[in-house]
C-alpha cells in the first residue's frame, strides 16, 4: 500500500479521530465532574470539567456503614469480587468443557442442543425471572451467594459456549492427533495443547462472565436480603431514586464500580480483536 | 466476650424490610436500636429502594424469605392483603392514640393492618419575604402577583403528575370513584380542573414541564413564591424564608382542594416465625419515644397524636403546620382501583399541558387507557386438550427420533458419545436447571392467567388480546403492532449506525503505522467498558430539558432548549444516540478484527490494476468483512431488539409509552400493571417468536453466503 499520506490529509485524519474521542468522552467526563463537584444535583452546563473540586462524594461512598457500624462498602466489594471471580471461574470451566464436547466429538443430541442454548437467549431474561425465583428456594438457594454465582454462571453460558465451540473449530485437530501418537493422554492435550491455543477466546469469555456478575443488579437485588451481601451495582442503586437522584454519590459509586472492568478491558483488549473474529473468519 | 456473645446468638432476631433514606433512614435505625435496649432483640434493618420495595416484598414473603415487619405506604395495602402477606394488628392497635384519617387508611373490610408511623400530603409553600398573604381560594391565588418579570411565575408544581392534581380534581367537585368503585375520568369536574390547569400554564401563571427539580430551583431563586409540594420538599429550601399553608378553596365551587393523605405503616409479615414479638416491634416504632425520634432525626409528620404535645415538635413549624393541612386530606384510597388510575391519568394531563388534547377530550383518553390496562381475565378454559395434544407431539417426535437411528447401533452412529457427553453433562445440567427450565415455565406462563398469586389456564386467550389489540386501536402505543414497528425501528437504527460508525473508524485505525493508533483505540472502546445502566442514567441527566449538558450545547449554539421526553421523535432520537454511544466499540473491535484478517497483497493488486478506493471498498473489504460482521450484526440486532436497560432508564417510554419496545412492554404488563404474568409472558413468546423468524432468515443468509 501506499505509504505516503499527505500532510493535510493526515492532519484531518488525526482532526478527525480527537473529535471522535472527545465526543465519546464528553459522558464519562461529566460523570467524573458529578463525582468531584461538591453539589449532588445537576446544573445547566456545558462544561464537563469540575469548577470545584472535593473528595466528598467518594469519602460517603467509601466510608458508608451501615446501622451495626459495620463497614458496608468493604463488605459489598467483597462480595462483589467473590461473585464475579467465582462467575468466572465456574462460568469458564462449564464454557470449556462443553464448547471442546461441541467442537470434537459427535453425539445425540448435538445439534438440537446448540439450536436450543441460542434459542433460550431470544426470550426477554425478566421474565424467567419468576420460575427462577421459586427454583432457586427448592434448591436452598436463595440469599446465598452460591445461588447468585450459578445463576450467573448460567446465563451467561450459551454466549460463552457459542463463542469458544468457534475457535476451538479453527484449532486443528491435526495438532492433538499428532500429540496423541507421542503418547499424550486425552488430559494433556486438552490442557497442554488445546488451551494455550485458545488462550485469546478463553481471555475474552473470561472478561465477559466477570463483566456481566459485576455489572448485573437486577437479579441480585431480587435474590440477596442483606445489605452486607449486596454486590456494588445494587448499593449503588440506592443513590437513583424515583423523586431524587443523589448524583454526586452516584457518579463517584460509578465510578470506583466501573474502575475494575475499565482495567481488565484494557489489559486484556489486545485479545478482544482476535478472541472475539477468529472463530467467525474461518468458521 | 465469650459469654455475651452466646448470650447475642441467642436472642430472638427481627427482621425490617423499608425504603428510607437519609435522615430517616438513620432514625429508624435509632428506633430499631432503641428496641433492642429494651427487649433484647436484635433488628437487622434492610434498606431497598423505594421503587423495588414492592417486588421484593410480594417475591420473598411468600417464599418464606421475606422480612417480619416492614415500612410501606398504605395504598398497596389491598395488593399486600390479596398476596396475603400482612398480618391484621388484631388488638394491640389502639384507634384513638393516632390521627383518625392515618387509621382509617389501614382499614380493609373492617380489619387493621400495621401501625401508622407518619403521614404525607400536599401543602402550600409561600416564601415569606415577598411580604404576600397566604391565598385562600384559586382567585386570590391567581392574583397575588400584580407584576411579574419575564420567567417569573405565581406558581410551581409537577402538573404532569396526578398526586399533584387528584386536590384540583377535588376542588372542582370531581369524584374519582363511581357508586360501583369503578375510576371514572370522563366527567365534567375533571374538564373543568384541566380546564383551570390549562390556563394557568396558558397565562404564564405556571411555567411548562415542571419537575421536581424545577419547583426546587424556582422556589429557591425566587422566581416562583408558590409552590405546591409535601413535607420532603422543607430538606430543599436554601434558607429562604417560607410558610406553609394548605392548598386554598377553588373560587368557582367553594369546595377546598382536598389532597391525598399518604400514611406510611409498620405491616407485619404474615409469614413471620415470631408474630407476637414482630407485632411488638411494628408498635413500638409507631409510639413514643421512637416517634419522638422519627421527628426529630427523620422529619416525618407523626401519625400518633401524642407526638403534638411534645414540646421539641410542638416548636416545630412544619411539622404543626402540615398537621393542620392533613385535617383537608382525605387518605388515599386503598382499594385495587385507585392503583390503576396513576398511568392513564398521567397519561391525560401530559397529553393536556402539551397541548396535544383538549381538556374536554382528556378524559375520554385515560378512559381508554385504563379500560385497555385494566383488562378483564380471560375465561378459564380446561388445559386437558393442551396436555394430550402435548403428550402426542413429544411422543411423536421421540419415535421419529428413534426411526432416524434405525439400523446403526448407537455405539456406531456416535463413537465418542461417552466423551463428548460426559463433558458436557455439568454444563448441560446447570442449564437445564436454570435456564431451560425457567424458559419452559416462561412459555407456559403466557397460557394462563395471573392474579394476586392465583393462576388460572386461560389458553391463547392472551394471545388472541394481544393480536387483535383488544381495547385500543392499533396506533396506539398500547398496541402489539405499534410497539413492535417501534422495536423494528429501533433495532435498524441502532444496527446500522453501529456498523457504520464501528466499521468507519476501524478502517481509519486500520493503519499499523498510524501515530496514536493505541490511544485512539483504547479511547474509543471506553462506553463498552462502563457498566451500560450508568451510561444510561447519565445520558437521561445530560437530556434533562434544564439541568441537561446536551441542552447547554444547544444554548451555545444559539438552539432553544429542547424537551426530549415530550415529542416522539426527541424522545426516541434521545434512546438511539444513546445507544450508539453505548454500541459502536463493539461492532468498531469486530471491523477491526476483520480487517486485520483480509490479505494487504489483494488491495495491492487492485492498485495496479488502477481499481479506485471506493472499488477497493466495495469489492474487497465488503465481501471479505462479511463473513465476520455477519454473525455480530446478528448478535447485534438480537442485544438491540431485547435492549431493555437504555429504553427504561433514557426515555422510560415517554411520551405516553410510545418509545417502549417490546420487551420494555411485556416489563410493564408483569410488574407495573397489577403483576399480570401471563399477558406479559405472551408477550414474551411473541417477541421470542419474532427473533427466532429473524434468526431463520439470517440463517439463510449466511448459508447462501458459505454455499
Amino acid at each position: 500500500m501506499n505509504r505516503q499520506m499527505p500532510r493535510w490529509k493526515m492532519f484531518a485524519l488525526h482532526a478527525g479521530l480527537s473529535l471522535t474521542c472527545a465526543v465519546t468522552l464528553y459522558p464519562v467526563l461529566w460523570v467524573v465532574k458529578l463525582a468531584l463537584s461538591p453539589t449532588q444535583t445537576l446544573s445547566m452546563s456545558a462544561n464537563p470539567f469540575p469548577e470545584a473540586v472535593t473528595l466528598d462524594h467518594f469519602r460517603d461512598v467509601l466510608g458508608s456503614t451501615d446501622a451495626q457500624g459495620r463497614w458496608l462498602f468493604g463488605r459489598q466489594l467483597l462480595s462483589s469480587i467473590v461473585v464475579s471471580a467465582a462467575t468466572t471461574l465456574v462460568g469458564l470451566t462449564l464454557a470449556v468443557t462443553a464448547a471442546y464436547s461441541l467442537s470434537r466429538f459427535r453425539f445425540p443430541g448435538k445439534q438440537s442442543g446448540m439450536q436450543l442454548l441460542l434459542i433460550t437467549q431470544m426470550f426477554p431474561a425478566t421474565l424467567m425471572l419468576v420460575p427462577l425465583y421459586s427454583i432457586l428456594q427448592t434448591l436452598g438457594l436463595l440469599d446465598s451467594i452460591g445461588g447468585l454465582v450459578l445463576v450467573y454462571a448460567t446465563s451467561s453460558l450459551p454466549f460463552c459456549v457459542w463463542m469458544l465451540k468457534g475457535y476451538f473449530d479453527t484449532i486443528p485437530r491435526e495438532l492433538e492427533e499428532a500429540a496423541i501418537m507421542d503418547g499424550a493422554s486425552p488430559a494433556q492435550v486438552f490442557i497442554k495443547i488445546v488451551l494455550p491455543l485458545a488462550r485469546p477466546a478463553l481471555a475474552v469469555t473470561a472478561l465477559f462472565s466477570f463483566m456481566q456478575a459485576w455489572n448485573e443488579f437486577i437479579l441480585a437485588a431480587t435474590l440477596l436480603n442483606d445489605t452486607a451481601r449486596f454486590t456494588l451495582p445494587v448499593a449503588l442503586q440506592r443513590y437513583v431514586g424515583e423523586y431524587k437522584t443523589e448524583w454526586g454519590h452516584f457518579a463517584a459509586g460509578a465510578l470506583i464500580i466501573s474502575a475494575p472492568v475499565m482495567a481488565l478491558f484494557f489489559a486484556l483488549q489486545k485479545f478482544l480483536v482476535g478472541g472475539l473474529t477468529a472463530g467467525a473468519v474461518k468458521g | 466476650m465469650f459469654i455475651s456473645h452466646l448470650a447475642f446468638a441467642d436472642a430472638p432476631v427481627l427482621k425490617l424490610w423499608h425504603g428510607y433514606r437519609g435522615g430517616e433512614e438513620q432514625a429508624i435505625e435509632q428506633a430499631a436500636k432503641q428496641f433492642t435496649a429494651l427487649t433484647g432483640t436484635q433488628v437487622e434493618l434492610l434498606a431497598v429502594p423505594y421503587d423495588a420495595l414492592s417486588s421484593k416484598l410480594t417475591s420473598a414473603i411468600p417464599h418464606d424469605a421475606g422480612p417480619d415487619v416492614f415500612i410501606f405506604a398504605h395504598e398497596r395495602l389491598r395488593q399486600f392483603h390479596r398476596m396475603k402477606i400482612v398480618a391484621p394488628s388484631g388488638n394491640g392497635l389502639d384507634r384513638s392514640k393516632y390521627l383518625k384519617p392515618s387509621v382509617d387508611a389501614l382499614e380493609l373490610d373492617g380489619v387493621l393492618y400495621g401501625y401508622p408511623l407518619s403521614i404525607k400530603c400536599l401543602a402550600l409553600f409561600m416564601r415569606g419575604d415577598r411580604g404576600l398573604t397566604a391565598p385562600t381560594t384559586t382567585a386570590e391565588l391567581e392574583n397575588a402577583l400584580t407584576e411579574r418579570r419575564q420567567n417569573q411565575f405565581t406558581l410551581a408544581y409537577e402538573a404532569g403528575d396526578f398526586y399533584f392534581h387528584a386536590p384540583i380534581l377535588f376542588g372542582f367537585g370531581g369524584v374519582l370513584f363511581d357508586e360501583k368503585g369503578r375510576a371514572q375520568f370522563d366527567t365534567p369536574a375533571m374538564t373543568k380542573s384541566l380546564n383551570w390547569v390549562k390556563s394557568l400554564q396558558d397565562r404564564k401563571l405556571m411555567p411548562q414541564e415542571v419537575s421536581g427539580a424545577l419547583v426546587k430551583t424556582l422556589f429557591n431563586e425566587n422566581r416562583a413564591p408558590f409552590v405546591i409540594t409535601g413535607p420532603w420538599f422543607t430538606g430543599e429550601i436554601d434558607g429562604v424564608p417560607y410558610s406553609i399553608h394548605p392548598l386554598p378553596t377553588v373560587s368557582e365551587t367553594g369546595l377546598p382542594m382536598a389532597p391525598f393523605l399518604g400514611v406510611e405503616a409498620a405491616f407485619v409479615s404474615s409469614r413471620t416465625q415470631q408474630p407476637e414479638l414482630a407485632q411488638a416491634f411494628a408498635k413500638f416504632l409507631s409510639l413514643g419515644d421512637a416517634t419522638i425520634i422519627r421527628v426529630t432525626l427523620g422529619r416525618q409528620i407523626p401519625a400518633e397524636l401524642a407526638a403534638y404535645d411534645n414540646e421539641a415538635v410542638a416548636k416545630d413549624p412544619m411539622i404543626s403546620a402540615f398537621r393542620t393541612v392533613a385535617e383537608r386530606a382525605t387518605p388515599t384510597p386503598n382499594t385495587l382501583e385507585m392503583a390503576r388510575v396513576w398511568e392513564p391519568m398521567k397519561l391525560a394531563l401530559r397529553a393536556v399541558l402539551q397541548g396535544g388534547v383538549s381538556p374536554a377530550d382528556a378524559g375520554q383518553l385515560a378512559e381508554r387507557r385504563y379500560r385497555a390496562l385494566n383488562r378483564e381475565a380471560p375465561p378459564t378454559t380446561t388445559p386437558v386438550p393442551w396436555i394430550i395434544g402435548l403428550s402426542i407431539g413429544l411422543v411423536t417426535f421421540g419415535g421419529w427420533q428413534l426411526r432416524q437411528g434405525k439400523g446403526k447401533t448407537f455405539a456406531k452412529r456416535y463413537p465418542e458419545a461417552g466423551r463428548g457427553l460426559l463433558y458436557v453433562a455439568p454444563a448441560a445440567t446447570g442449564l437445564f436447571v436454570l435456564v431451560i427450565i425457567p424458559f419452559v415455565i416462561g412459555l407456559s406462563l403466557s397460557l394462563f392467567h395471573h392474579d394476586a398469586g392465583e393462576y388460572t389456564f386461560v389458553g391463547f386467550a392472551n394471545f388472541a388480546d394481544i393480536l387483535t389489540s383488544k381495547g385500543y386501536r392499533i396506533t396506539e402505543p398500547l398496541s402489539f403492532y405499534f410497539t413492535l414497528v417501534v422495536t423494528l425501528a429501533w433495532t435498524l437504527a441502532n444496527v446500522v449506525l453501529h456498523v457504520s460508525i464501528g466499521l468507519f473508524l476501524a478502517i481509519l485505525l486500520k493503519d499499523p503505522l498510524l501515530k496514536l493508533r493505541g490511544v485512539y483505540r483504547v479511547l474509543l472502546i471506553v462506553p463498552w467498558a462502563v457498566p451500560n445502566y450508568i451510561t444510561a442514567l447519565m445520558w437521561k441527566g445530560m437530556f434533562h430539558q434544564q439541568f441537561g449538558a446536551i441542552n447547554a450545547i444547544l444554548g451555545h449554539l444559539g438552539i432553544e432548549p429542547v424537551s426530549w421526553f415530550t415529542q416522539w421523535s426527541t424522545s426516541f432520537a434521545a434512546n438511539v444516540i444513546t445507544n450508539t454511544w453505548l454500541g459502536f466499540p463493539f461492532m468498531m473491535v469486530v471491523s477491526l478484527g476483520a480487517l486485520q484478517s483480509i490479505p494487504t497483497d489483494l488491495y495491492e493488486a487492485a492498485e495496479v490494476d488502477g481499481a479506485s478506493k471506493w472499488t477497493q471498498f466495495r469489492r474487497i473489504t465488503l465481501p471479505l468483512l462479511k463473513p465476520a460482521l455477519l454473525p455480530a450484526v446478528i448478535l447485534g440486532s438480537v442485544w438491540t431488539f431485547n435492549m431493555f436497560n437504555i429504553i427504561y432508564l433514557v426515555s422510560g417510554g415517554e411520551p405516553g409509552g410510545g418509545t417502549d419496545i417490546l420487551v420494555s412492554e411485556a416489563f410493564r404488563w408483569a410488574f407495573q400493571r397489577n403483576e399480570q404474568y401471563g399477558f406479559a409472558a405472551a408477550y414474551s413468546v411473541l417477541i421470542f417468536f419474532v427473533l427466532f423468524a429473524w434468526s431463520q432468515v439470517t440463517k439463510r443468509l449466511s448459508g447462501e453466503e458459505s454455499a
